[in-house]
């Protein structure tokens, strides 16, 4: 199994998300940096796939030099490989993204084979653009489908297939995509392994193949990040002590709910 | 023609569509142009009926085999086909995960920018510029956006503003559209589904107890499902404890987990972090308990209890319990 799974580094969002003076970047001065929920998840899930059925586990990102930091995060979680696709820094907008990460794919399946499996993840924590992954699959051919918490792969079914669940209300839906496909997963697919002390050595050693991307901006474009007005709440405090119960409980007959 | 691609499950239409009709009925008003339906896989008079009841003139229906079930590629494809027999001016879907995937897979097809989670659009003087304000971090914070595109693509933000059907009920007339679709689609349509619990589930529970780091294990959930089963709604929890370990995901409310809209959310031991958050914000009312009177989620709170949730809990349960007697 050839996996590739995008990931982007984002900031680690505490009580609040301040912004930058210029109005274009969230100030992570005090947050940090992490992996994108989703897509922390979608490593682990490519890790798990890899070691019930061989293969190997490529880490693409595009973003600052920095996002470097991610790919060895995977690395050291149990990813094999890592590709940075650099950029200045600024946001680049979903189209523009999706036609570099297209051509980044393109590149490393000419060089080395057709991925089985592209994970996504179902939308960066930040931006949120909801569609990055779905440009690329349509753009290389491949199958996607979205909101995908649990992944099994068959080697054995006519060329290899993919079931994927997609949670929905009170259940679950069925997939089974031909391979080479997408996913779109979502966080609870798997809970995330720590990295040990080998992995962290292991992330150290890791190759980063380096490339540009020459996408043109797309059609959509940053002006301006704000914080929604916040709505002040006159909080009632119903008591200090289990002896508030009967106010709360008058609360939830007022509201009709008992 | 602004059109609003309708997202429905087996002919049930969501509540994402109808938030849509009703924001798009407000971006044609403002484009000068008439509100246009598009539903895909049904052509269904009741669903058309409602289009109508939220301003739609039309209902254009696109049926054929390869979409008897949801399955995106087949319905964004369905939806690029009709965009292109159309020629809308601007094409519009509710905020949902359907409703983003299907908007994307359009967008891929059509070669053209989607703008997801919006709040505001203006025409900002026509001519192919658009100004919009969309949503980031699941609301927490909000992006001015510039939009160069001849045919906006756009997505409502999920329950940022409530359905509301048009003063003037409009008869939709129903038009079938022919879509001619590649049988190799069905590639991705659902396959099998598989239901784990019937009645209510958390994104529809009138009353949610939701349970945070505060509560310590997952034994000590059980007095929050008691008092849940009383009221007839459902356990949620916060990321920490999804985390932990101690219950599924699929009680998780926030960013990355379900957002729910109950009558009441009694948020009890959650400080209240943003990802948390941006899924409990859709609650009617919220009641905190919490030791921390500083926390966020009191502080948000319309009522709070500041004491330890271990004791408040069952008094609450035993409260009820007494007056139901």
């Amino acid at each position: 199994m050839r996996i590739l799974c995008c990931v982007k580094r984002v900031p680690a969002p505490g009580a609040k998300i301040n912004v930058t003076d210029d109005g274009l970047a969230v100030d992570a001065s005090h947050l940090g940096f992490a992996t994108s929920p989703h897509e922390e998840c979608g490593v682990e899930e490519a890790v798990q796939i890899t070691e019930r059925h061989g293969g190997e586990v490529t880490v693409l990102t595009l973003g600052p030099p920095e996002a470097a930091d991610q790919l060895r995060y995977a690395a050291s979680v149990g990813a094999h490989h890592g590709v940075l696709v650099a950029t200045d820094g600024s946001a680049w907008d979903p189209q523009r993204t999706a036609v570099a990460l297209t051509d980044a794919i393109r590149g490393l399946e000419a060089a080395d084979g057709p991925f089985d499996l592209l994970v996504f993840g179902n939308e960066s924590a930040d931006s949120g653009g909801f569609q990055v992954g779905v440009r690329v699959a349509y753009a290389l051919g491949r199958p996607i489908v979205n909101g995908i918490k649990g992944i099994e792969v068959d080697t054995e079914a006519g060329g290899g297939v993919v079931r994927a669940r997609r949670e929905i209300d009170g259940g679950f839906e069925v997939y089974e995509m031909p391979m080479p496909a997408a996913v779109g997963v979502k966080e609870g697919i798997n809970l995330p392994r720590y990295p040990t002390m080998r992995g962290r050595l292991a992330s150290k050693k890791l190759e980063i193949a380096e490339q540009g991307s020459d996408a043109e901006p797309g059609g959509q474009s940053l002006v301006r990040l704000h914080r929604p007005r916040e709505t002040v709440t006159e909080t009632v405090i119903l008591g200090n002590s289990p002896e508030a119960a009967p106010a709360v409980v008058d609360v939830l007959e007022e509201l009709g709910v008992v | 023609m602004l059109l609003v691609v309708l997202e429905h499950d087996r002919g049930a239409m969501d509540e994402a569509a109808r938030e849509a009709l009703t924001f798009g009925r407000k971006l044609a008003a403002q484009m000068g142009a008439p509100l246009h339906a598009a539903l895909i896989g049904a052509d269904d008079a009741e669903l058309v009926s409602e289009a109508g009841a939220f301003g739609a003139e039309a209902v254009y229906t696109a049926v054929h085999d390869v979409l008897s079930d949801f399955g995106p590629e087949a319905w964004g494809e369905a939806a690029a086909e009709m965009i292109r027999q159309l020629n809308p001016g601007a094409v519009l879907a509710g905020g949902s995960e359907r409703g983003n995937e299907i908007m994307a897979q359009v967008a891929a097809r059509l070669d053209l920018p989607m703008v997801a989670n919006c709040l505001e659009v203006d025409l900002n003087g026509g001519a192919g510029e658009w100004a919009i304000t969309r949503q980031q971090w699941g609301g927490s914070l909000l992006e001015d956006a510039r939009l160069v595109s001849e045919r906006p693509l756009l997505t409502s933000g999920l329950h940022t503003l409530a359905a509301e059907q048009a003063e003037a009920a409009v008869e939709a007339v129903a038009q079938a559209v022919e879509v001619d679709l590649d049988p190799s689609l069905a590639r991705t349509v659902v396959k099998d589904r598989v239901v784990l619990e019937a009645g209510v589930t958390l994104s529809t529970a009138p009353v949610v107890i939701g349970g945070g780091r505060g509560v310590g294990s997952p034994e000590a959930f059980a007095p929050l499902e008691e008092l849940a089963a009383m009221l007839g709604g459902r356990v949620g929890c916060s990321r920490a404890v999804t985390n932990n370990g101690w219950r599924p995901h699929s009680d998780q409310v926030g960013q990355t987990g379900t957002r729910i809209t109950p009558e009441i959310y009694i948020a009890s031991g959650i400080s209240g972090a943003i990802q948390h958050w941006v899924g409990a914000k859709a609650s009617k009312r919220i009641l905190a308990i919490n030791i921390d009177p500083e926390a966020n989620m009191v502080v948000k709170a319309d009522w709070a209890v500041i004491a330890d949730l271990h004791e408040v809990i069952p008094a609450i349960t035993e409260e009820i319990r007494r007056r139901r007697a």
